[in-house]
Parts: structure tokens; sequence; C-alpha cells
């Protein structure tokens, strides 16, 4: 540092002579590296540009002598691995759902394409690790409680064509009704029938007003919950005896639940994801350890 | 006459303002036309009530009122923006920060422009005018020109300032980056911009020095590309006259082109020339040297100014842009380094031969890391330009990062150091209160945009790779919430960096009030005018 104070000593350069609220300019040259390395640069530019895309013409613009395109190379990178999997794509779509863990090699390969698009598609609502959100209608898949059936075919039809929505016309459907906003039942009746399913799924209750409510519950809800409970897959009604609750087992859930009825929906898939991603995600799912 | 004119303008201004809050047709319309209406109303009763007064005005001495509240703008901007920053910075760590009773307004989504638009425009543009207004006065040995337009020029500023952010967290929003503020309030930004362009193009036109200084050409050049800018990339219809949402006139993939030809653009003169400008005069100011270089002064102006206009397509890369666009905006980039750097070059060889004051002042401290993380910056950004590169670090907080290493270090240091060297000058004092509060300064900002931006490089890094990770049959191995969750210790880090620039500001803010309160003001006032 010394010894540059001594060397550019800026007496020894001349100033352009003007000055600005006391500011002078040195007369210094352009370092030369400075120069230099901008004159590079301008160069690569120069060639970078013959090389590829560049100059806008008329009609299109300058191809480049590389003739790369970015677009072409997606085009062949999707292409690639589009080949690579079509045998083992086609053979999925063709084969049986439920005998395809009998063969290693499809399973496998369902397995690592049904994680990837679980984990892209999936995740937002069941979670990363496809536990659900409980308590918020997002149902766990981990488990062996099952809305709609839980084996690979009822997965499957799940997946594709989607819960309560409105544009898959073979969505599943059913409807809960709003008992105590439609003023199906009175007030003291759905608190009977709040405390007798807590009754039936274990929890602390009120045993008075549990008793009246199995009346309540029988003409009401066992229709489609079954006299004890235990649901109906086929019109995605939950099981009210286990612990498991999708939108809460607390009494305030539950009378939020038989006052407001839910209403979950899923998309269906079928118009997103192809035939053979449908089929590799629901093999994933169905493997979770809740398969049927 | 002149004030009786005012009073119309200001009476129809309020009265208009007040009919249109009447008929509003969304929130964020009511609450701005009732911000204009009282704006109006009160700047009518201040100049009523000084109708009758006869005013002394000394033109020999340089107007530095307008100067004055302008560093007084900068300081509180930059402690609201870099507040609002520690809190979103909070909110991307622990989420439930977006309370419940706050959605629509106080969730992460309503403040990060108000964040953005706080630190650029609310603390950059207020360093910006107030510097401009200093060194154009001082550097052409004149008093400003245009009367009171200079005070328009910061009211009004401060009106689109507000405007702007009440809106944002009401949701009056344009949706482009940087451009978010809605068509009624560009239009006051126009207004006040031309305003601003006469101010200092009619003082450099009455300027009694034969040349126009190397800071005021980058000011200029700010000045005039900004208002070029703006009025491109807002050209918008509104939905109606009465409410704040409009519609863009250009749709699309060219819509995308002229919002980055805009946003790269509002980096490149707002953010890059407009702080050479100030970089440009306090430096030489402060070290008490000459500039180094008036050879490569020119040359790098002119390159700057030419080469930065045609970069903007790197923001695009790998979209629905056409290659060669994408190809032209990255070759444009790459060549954009030297004379990026010819800033830097320029900046720290003024300090030869006063190296040694690095040790005795924190303020030329402060100006040379602010110089050093420009040089960093602007190598950065070329090599972020280059496609191969870009296809990792876009969309990533590696961008974030290098925007913050360029607002927290480049632009935001040489601000601090603008504020150490003008609050003195200003209120006439002797000294700065205390140089070991800036040295305090100094540090915790230092530490806290390292922190800040190596955290971002990592998360950045992580976030491409694991984004871009596919199994051998080409399926993609990471769901998008898996890299959200393995940001988190880097989000916490960023958090604590923009907190320890936070405590920095609010130490400077302190260290600047104590200037003005507590030191013995100097005997000779330098305002005057020189008399050559």
């Amino acid at each position: 540092m010394c010894a540059k104070k001594v060397t550019q000593k800026p007496e020894d350069v001349p100033t352009t002579g003007h000055i600005w609220d006391g500011i002078e300019e040195l007369d210094n040259p352009m370092p030369r590296w400075w120069v230099w390395v901008f004159y590079a640069t301008i160069v690569w530019g120069i060639g970078y540009s013959i090389a590829y895309p560049a100059w806008p013409m008329i009609t299109k613009a300058t191809p480049g002598l590389l003739g790369a395109s970015t677009r072409a190379d997606v085009v062949a990178e999707i292409k690639r691995f589009d080949d690579a999997n079509a045998t083992i794509k086609q053979a999925l779509v063709d084969a049986d759902l439920t005998t395809v863990s009998a063969n290693p090699d499809l399973m496998s390969f369902a397995q690592n394409a049904g994680a990837a698009v679980f984990r892209t598609n999936c995740t937002t609502c069941h979670g990363s690790g496809a536990n659900g959100i409980e308590g918020k209608g997002y149902p766990s898949l981990l488990d062996d409680d099952w809305l709609w059936g839980g084996d690979v075919e009822n997965i499957y039809a799940t997946i594709a064509h989607g819960i309560r929505n409105t544009t898959h016309p073979d969505a599943r459907w059913s409807q809960m009704p709003a008992f105590g906003a439609d003023e199906i039942l009175e007030r003291p009746q759905v608190a009977e029938v709040v405390e007798y399913v807590l009754q039936m799924s274990g929890q602390d209750h009120d045993a008075t007003l549990a008793a009246a409510g199995e009346a309540v519950y029988l003409d009401n809800c066992a229709a489609c919950h079954m006299e004890d409970g235990s649901g109906d897959v086929t019109q995605g009604a939950p099981n009210l005896a286990d612990a498991i609750w999708l939108y809460g087992g607390s009494r305030d859930a539950v009378t939020y639940s038989v006052v407001n009825a839910r209403f979950g929906v899923m998309p269906g898939w079928n118009d997103k994801l192809p035939e053979d991603e449908i089929r590799a995600v629901a093999l994933y799912v169905h493997s979770r350890g809740g398969g049927q | 006459m002149w004030d009786y004119l005012k009073l119309v303008v200001l009476g129809l201004l309020a009265v208009g303002a007040a009919i249109a809050a009447n008929y509003a047709r969304d929130l964020a319309y009511l609450v701005n036309a009732v911000t204009i209406m009282l704006a109006a109303g009160i700047t009518f009763l201040v100049v009523l009530r000084g109708m009758d007064e006869v005013k002394i005005i000394n033109r020999n001495e340089y107007m530095d009122g307008v100067v004055r509240a302008g560093v007084i703008a900068t300081a509180f901007w930059g402690i609201v923006g870099f507040l609002v920053g520690v809190v979103i910075a909070s909110q991307l760590a622990w989420p439930w920060l977006n309370f419940e009773a706050l959605q629509g307004m106080g969730n992460f989504g309503r403040l990060r422009p108000l964040h953005t638009s706080a630190v650029i425009f609310a603390f950059g543009g207020n360093a910006l005018i107030m510097s401009s207004f200093y060194i154009v006065q001082r550097t052409s040995a004149v008093r400003l020109w245009g009367g009171n337009l200079g005070w328009f020029v910061f009211w009004g500023w401060q009106l689109v300032i507000v405007l702007a952010a009440t809106g944002y967290v009401l949701g009056g929003t344009q949706s482009k980056e940087y451009a978010e503020p809605v068509w009624y309030v560009d239009i006051l930004i126009t207004v006040v911009w031309v305003a601003f362009l006469a101010v200092f193009a009619g003082t450099l036109m009455k300027r009694k020095e034969p040349h126009i200084y190397v800071a005021n050409w980058f000011l200029l050049a700010m000045i005039i590309t900004i208002a070029m800018l703006h009025l491109v990339n807002n050209m918008a219809i509104p939905v109606s006259f009465f409410g704040s949402q409009s519609v863009q006139v250009t749709s699309g993939v060219q819509d995308a082109m002229i919002q980055w030809w805009y946003g790269h653009n509002a980096v490149g003169f707002f953010l890059t020339a407009g702080f050479l400008g100030m970089m440009y005069y306090f430096v030489p100011k402060q070290a008490e040297r000459p500039v180094y270089s008036y050879k490569l002064s020119i040359i790098h102006f002119w390159a700057l100014i030419f080469l930065y206009i045609w970069a903007g397509p790197h923001h695009l890369h790998y979209t629905a842009l056409p290659d060669w666009a994408s190809t032209l905006g990255m070759v444009f980039s790459v060549i954009l380094w030297m004379p990026s750097w010819g800033g830097m070059i320029n900046g720290l060889m003024t300090l030869s031969g006063a190296w040694d004051k690095l040790r005795t002042d924190p303020v030329i401290r402060m100006m040379v890391v602010s110089i050093g993380f420009y040089g960093m910056s602007t190598f950065e950004g070329p090599m972020m330009s280059i496609k191969a590169v870009n296809s990792l670090s876009h969309y990533t907080d590696w961008t974030i990062g290098h925007v913050h290493s360029g607002a927290l270090g480049w632009n935001g240091m040489i601000t601090f150091g603008a504020l150490y060297f003008l609050t003195p000058r200003l209120w006439n004092r002797g000294g700065l209160y205390s140089l070991k509060l800036v040295s305090w300064h100094f540090w915790l900002a230092t530490i806290g945009i390292v922190l800040y931006a190596s955290a971002m490089w990592v998360s950045g890094i992580m976030e491409g790779l694991m984004w871009r990770e596919v199994d051998a049959n080409g399926y993609l191995v990471n769901a998008f919430a898996d890299t959200v969750a393995a940001k988190y210790p880097m989000n916490v880090v960023r958090m604590l960096g923009g907190l320890l620039y936070l405590s920095g500001g609010l130490i400077m803010c302190y260290n600047l009030w104590m200037t003005v309160r507590a030191q013995p003001a100097k005997v000779t006032s330098h305002a005057a005018v020189p008399a050559e």
C-alpha cells in the first residue's frame, strides 16, 4: 500500500483542467486489461451471434451456424425418455391393475413413476408424505380407512374421474344433507345425534343425550353411514365408529358436519395425465400401506 | 396571479378527487382518491395562507431545503423498506406469520411489492432525487432552476409512494413487477418525472461551469431513460375511469418482453446509472481526491448507456421468447461486463493515494464496500445471463440474492455514504455526531449483506438442482414442497441478515438525528453560490 502511494501520486498525472465544486479529473489512460477484456467480450459476442440464432430479419431471424434451438432440444430430451419408456408404458397400460404386483419389473417402474406423479400433482392436498391434512378434509392415504374404496381399481377410478367435480361426468358423487342448516333436524335432535356419534366412536359423551340420539341416527344417518357407523365406500360415506376423522372428531367439528354437511371435492386427472401415469400413481397410492 | 392559478387547480383537483371517491368501484381507488383529495386540500390551504407573505429568497444561495427534506425522506423510507423486508423474510421462514386476520392485506403476496417499491422507488428514488438536486447545483455552481418546482417534485414523489403503497395492500396493482402502480398513479409519476427532468435540465442549462460533470451525465441519462421506459411499459387502458384496474395494450410474450425491457433497465438506469452519478460525486468529495480517469468515464458511460438497454431478454430465457431475442439479450449482457466495471475502477482508483483513509474514515469504508458490491453484482449479472447458468439460477433464490447484493450492498451503502456526507453539510454542522456509530452501522450492514447473499446462493443453487433432478426414467425426483422445506434454514439466515441490516439503518437514523440536534453549528454558511 505504501509503495502504491508513492508511485501513484496524483501529481504525476496531469488533470483535464476542469474543476467542479473542487472535484478534478486525472487524465489517466484507461487500464489496458479493461480495454482488452472489453474487446474480447465484443469479439466473443460477434462470434456467438453468428453461431446461434440472433439477428432478426424480415421474415425470420438468422438461425446461426450451429443450428441450435432450445425448443428442439426440449423435444429431443422428452423424446429420448419417451422412446426409452415406450415399451414398459404400453405394458402398464395393457396390464390388469390387480396383477401388476406379480411382475417385479413393471411394478418397480410403476412405483417409481407413480411416486413422481404423486409428488408433482397430489402433494398440494395430500402432503408430500401422503398423510393428508387431518381435520381439513384432505384424507391420509397411508391408513386403511378409505372413503371410496381402497382396492387398486377403486383408487384408479377415483384418480381418473375425481370426486364431486363438475368437469368429469363419471366423478364419484354423493351429497350429505345439511341437517341443521336446511332444518331437517331440530336443534336438540342435532345435539342428541352428535352425542350418539361421539359414543359410537368411543369418545366422551353425554349418555342421556346419546341414548335419545340413537333413534335420530337410525332414522337419518344409518342409510349411508350404516347402523353400526361403519360407513359405505360405495357412497363415500365415512366410517364414524373409528378414530379417523376427515373433518375432525371433536364435538364442535361433528356438530358443524351435521348442521352444514361436508362436500369434499377432488379433481379428475384423466384429462390432465396420460393413462400410464394415472395407473402408475394408482399403484403407488395402493402400495402406501393401506391398499386393500 | 400565479398563486390564484395554483389555488384553482388545487381546488379542482380536491373536488374532482372527492367526486371520484364517491363513484369508486374498488377499495384501492377509493382510498387513493381520498388521499389525493386530502393532499390537494392541504396544499390548497398552504398556498392560501402563504398568499400575503412577502417571500425573501436569496437567489445567490443554493436551494438546500428540498435536499434536506430529501435526506429525511430517504432515511425514513429506507427504514420502512428494510422493515417490510424483514417482515416478509420472516413470513417465508414461518408461514404462520401470514395471519388469518390479515389475509388479503398483510400476507406475503401483498407485502412483497410494498417491500420492493419501498426500497427501490421510495428509498432509492428519494436518494436519487435529493442527490441530483444537490449535485447539479454544486457542479453547475448555480441555484436549482424552476423555483418551487423542486418542491413539487419532492412532494409529488412522496404522494406517488403513498398512493402506490396503500394501493398494493388493498389490491390496486398492475401485476407487473417493479411497475405495479395502477394507471392514475402512473400518470402522476409521469408528471412528477417530467418536472424532475425540467428542474435538472434547467439547472444544467444555466450552469456557470463550462463543462457538464460526469455525475450529471449519469443522472440525466437515468432521468431520460426512466421516462421512456415508464411510458412504454405502462401503456394500458383503464377498465373504468372510477376503478384502479386496467388492461395492458400488449399481451403475451410481447407484453413480457416490454415488461422485462423495462424491468432490467429499471435496474440499469435507476439503480446503476443513477447511483453511479451519486458515486462520481460523493466518492471524490469524501476522499478529497481527483477522479481517476476522465477517458474511462467517457467510454464506460457511453458503453453502459448503449448496451444496457438491450439486455432485458435475459430475464426470459427458456420461455415463449424466440431464441434469437434470448441470444441477443445474453450477448449484450456479457459485453456489458466491462462497461459496468469501468465505474468500479474509476471509483476505487479515485482512492489512490487516499487508501489510508479507510482506517480513519468509516464513511469512505462504506463507499468502498459499496463499490465492491457493485463490482461483484455486475460480474454476477452477466454470468447469470448466460443461458446455461440461467437454466439453473432462474426462478430460484439465487436471483434474489443477486438483487440484494446489488440493492443492499451497492445502492444501500452508497446512499448511506451520501447521507453521512450530506447531513453535516446541509444542516451546517461541524461533523457527524459519532464516527463510532458509523462503524457499527458499517459492520452490521456488511455482515447482514454477506449472510443474506450467501444464504441465497446456497438456497438458490440447491433449489435449482432439486427442481431439475430426474431419475433414470426421466421422472422428477423432488416435489416442489420438498424444495420449500429444504430452504427453511436459509430463509432463517436471510431474515437474520435483513435484521442486521435494519439495525444498522436504525443506528444511522439515530446518528444523523443527533448530528443535527447535538452538534454545534458551523460559523460560516457554505450554501452560497460561488461568485465566479
